[in-house]
């Protein structure tokens, strides 16, 4: 167990904590936090992706910090973290949500210095760049939103600072998901959503930061529309984007709509939809029913997201320290293993590869061929051997990001649009 | 102070005062902020207090807004069609047609069995059976019915409208068979001993006399429909949308003044259809 290195009682922690707290002062340090953390619970809410209960779990075990998970789906975390800052005392969101949510105040800044991984996090959270001659893409990549100027700053900072908005956490390249049995012909390009072949068969998601995105990603590769950027279209690119899909939509060529991973799971697995938006777990949760369905890597490239935690602003004094630890915690590898084992990335890959074996890793983040059985944190098989994962290594999957998950500046406008064409 | 008590003004406003203030707080207070709120204006993530007319000018210049209270209403009336023809035809077997009373109550608790459970699960429960390759559709293929699968079964108006019949036709069936238990038996004697035939019966004595009754499951399945959001977006797998969900949609997206100003005009136009179903029949005095 890691303890923390400055021991702070603020005002608010020793007025809680009380006769504990003054006891503290008399003993070493060190052990009286380890006492001390035991009594201390974070909330945290985010969408269903990371909030584990494997994870509150395995904290309790390691830290002794008590962890209350909420899961939401995205448009309820990005109010929540607006609207009721009191809520919470961690936020898990996606870097888009930081972008709308920041300038309200209600997260704090976290101090760079005291992450101990930091240097070991990929290029992607901090410089944009995966490698050094990686070409940064369209939308609201991480690092555009990742840090502040100084503690307080309601705008972000071009360039690495001491002070960062989310610490990563996971992320991972988005495509489309299929059912080639259902199909049984390859699918290379975004723009077989829209091919009359599936008429009836298709869907794409209801989240409108999202699906806006997945919608660019195929009209760009039918040809239809060159965008300036993707990520921040402009009023006449909107109008064109959804005159399209409105048109598909009005003939029929959308099955459903989804906004929920359980929804995407059941379309799938059920054949009411054979080509579809859909996250990388949702593909495991359908061929863990032995199903078949492939994450098909597409020539125009990946729709990718990141999320990581954000600090409540209330927070101080201990539960600060508490969440500091936590944080270090989240980073050392135990949950960038589990969530790599689930198909996405750890922000800090090198120390998660303590946490798997030999074959895991090869398999889901070098491209290799599996020389075992795969199978999930909770047991599923997902793999045999010989099988290599849908779009190979993490440099290849991530090295192709067209387009990151984006809050426009048109974005008003655009989710007025996006109401219109679900009502026509 | 006793003869304060006995003043039957100063009693009644005393026994009045509890719900008063119960409804003050809990339901004019509510509307009251909506209505307020509805004028404000709104950022990406904050709303600031103000009085301004765009949340409505956007309403009302959306042709958006036109469709979506056509589709409402379309949902309203189609659903009140099925559920009347049902929850009266259910009803009158009861009311008439079952003879014994243990047998009328035991039959009346049959029909809210699906009650027991929660609204949500019965509503979900027919995704898997209409599907593409639900029971449904295997059965009418097995039966040689059809050779393809009907797409139609889900993700339609067919199935919201299913739906929404499922749901509701307890609320018509509840209050028709009430009023229909109340119907004087020696009237439908008179009836036929004046050789009134059955269908005439039906329609010259019990429907009148049934009037309030269907009344009050139309207000029920109305202002239910009109309501609804839920419904609407899992049975049509997102894909059409009333009033309702515009404005959840407007709430998830942070949008509060304008979701607060489509709610201030769903909640005027079903108090007018609720105003003008009234006119037809005064439900007050026949309770």
């Amino acid at each position: 167990m890691t303890t923390i290195s400055k021991v702070r009682y603020s005002r608010r922690a020793l007025l809680k904590t009380g006769g504990a707290a003054l006891a503290a002062a008399a003993l070493p340090a060190p052990m009286v936090w380890g006492q001390e953390i035991k009594n201390i619970t974070l909330r945290q809410f985010g969408t269903g992706v990371s909030n584990l209960n494997d994870v509150a779990n395995k904290v309790k075990e390691d830290l002794g910090i008590t962890l209350e998970m909420t899961a939401l789906d995205s448009d309820s975390v990005t109010q929540r973290a607006a609207t009721q800052p009191d809520s919470f005392d961690i936020a898990d969101i996606e870097y888009w949500i930081c972008k709308k949510v920041w300038p309200t105040g209600n997260l704090q800044a976290m101090d760079v210095s005291k992450i101990a991984n930091y240097d070991k996090i990929v290029g992607i959270f901090k410089s944009g760049k995966l490698t050094e001659d990686s070409v940064i893409a369209q939308g609201t990549a991480p690092h555009t939103v990742g840090f502040i100027p100084e503690p307080g700053a309601r705008t972000f900072a071009d360039e690495q600072t001491n002070w960062m908005t989310l610490i990563p956490t996971i992320y991972n390249a988005d495509t489309l998901g299929i059912r080639p049995d259902l199909i049984g012909r390859p699918i290379e390009t975004w723009a077989e959503l829209l091919n009359p072949e599936f008429k009836g068969k298709a869907s794409i998601l209801d989240i409108s930061s999202i699906g806006i995105m997945d919608m660019a990603m195929v009209c760009e590769a039918m040809g239809e529309i060159q965008y300036g950027d993707k990520g921040n279209m402009t009023r006449e690119e909107i109008d064109k984007t959804f005159a399209i899909f409105t048109e598909a939509k009005q003939n029929g060529q959308f099955r459903a709509f989804w906004k929920t991973f359980d929804e995407s799971v059941n379309l799938m697995a059920s054949g009411e939809v054979v080509i579809q938006s859909m996250w990388s777990p949702a593909i495991t949760a359908v061929k863990s029913r032995g199903i078949d369905c492939v994450y098909q890597p597409l020539k125009e490239g990946y729709r990718s997201w990141g999320g990581g935690i954000g600090l409540s602003q209330s927070l101080s004094g201990m539960e600060l320290d508490a969440a500091y630890e936590y944080i270090n915690w989240y980073l050392s590898g135990w949950v960038g293993g589990y969530l790599m084992r689930q198909g996405y990335y750890s922000a800090v890959p090198e120390t998660s590869k303590e946490f798997m074996s030999e074959n895991e890793w090869g398999y889901w983040f070098e491209g290799k061929p599996a020389t075992g059985e795969i199978t999930s944190p909770t047991g599923d098989v997902l793999a045999q051997a010989g099988d290599v994962r849908d779009g190979g290594s993490f440099e290849e999957r991530m090295g192709q990001v067209a387009c990151w998950n984006a809050v426009m500046d048109e974005n008003q406008y655009m989710v007025r649009k996006w109401n219109e064409f679900i009502a026509s | 102070m006793s003869e304060l008590f006995k003043n039957r003004h100063v009693t009644g406003w005393l026994m009045a005062s509890p719900l008063v203030l119960v409804l003050s707080v809990f339901l004019v207070m509510p509307i009251i902020m909506i209505a307020i709120v509805s004028f404000w204006g709104a950022t990406e993530w904050s709303i600031y207090p103000a009085f301004q007319f765009d949340n409505y000018a956007f309403l009302f210049g959306s042709d958006v807004t036109y469709r979506v209270f056509f589709n409402t209403f379309k949902y309203a009336f189609i659903t009140w069609v099925f559920c009347l023809g049902i929850g009266f035809t259910a009803a009158y077997f009861l009311a008439f047609h079952v003879r014994s009373l243990t047998w009328q109550v035991a039959l009346f608790l049959l029909c809210t069995i699906p009650f027991w459970t929660s609204n949500i699960i019965r509503m979900i429960s027919w995704i898997p059976f209409l599907g593409r390759n639900g029971l449904a559709n295997s059965t009418l293929m097995s039966w040689g019915v059809i050779d393809e699968p009907l797409e139609w079964l889900l993700f339609s108006d067919f199935s919201v409208i299913l739906a929404f019949v499922h749901l509701y036709t307890l609320f018509m069936v509840v209050p028709i068979f009430n009023t229909m238990m109340r119907i004087d038996r020696s009237l439908i004697e008179a009836a036929a001993d004046n050789g009134a035939s059955g269908w005439q019966t039906l329609w010259h004595v019990i429907v009148p006399l049934t009037k309030p009754g269907i009344m009050i499951g139309t207000i029920f399945v109305v202002t239910l429909v009109m309501g609804d959001f839920i419904t609407v977006r899992f049975m049509s797998g997102s894909q059409s949308a009333n009033v309702g969900r515009l404005i959840s949609n407007d709430i998830s997206l942070l949008q509060y003044p304008s979701a607060s100003a489509t709610a201030v005009v769903l909640l005027v136009t079903v108090l007018l259809v609720i105003g003008i179903l009234l006119r037809f029949v005064d439900i007050r005095k026949e309770l």
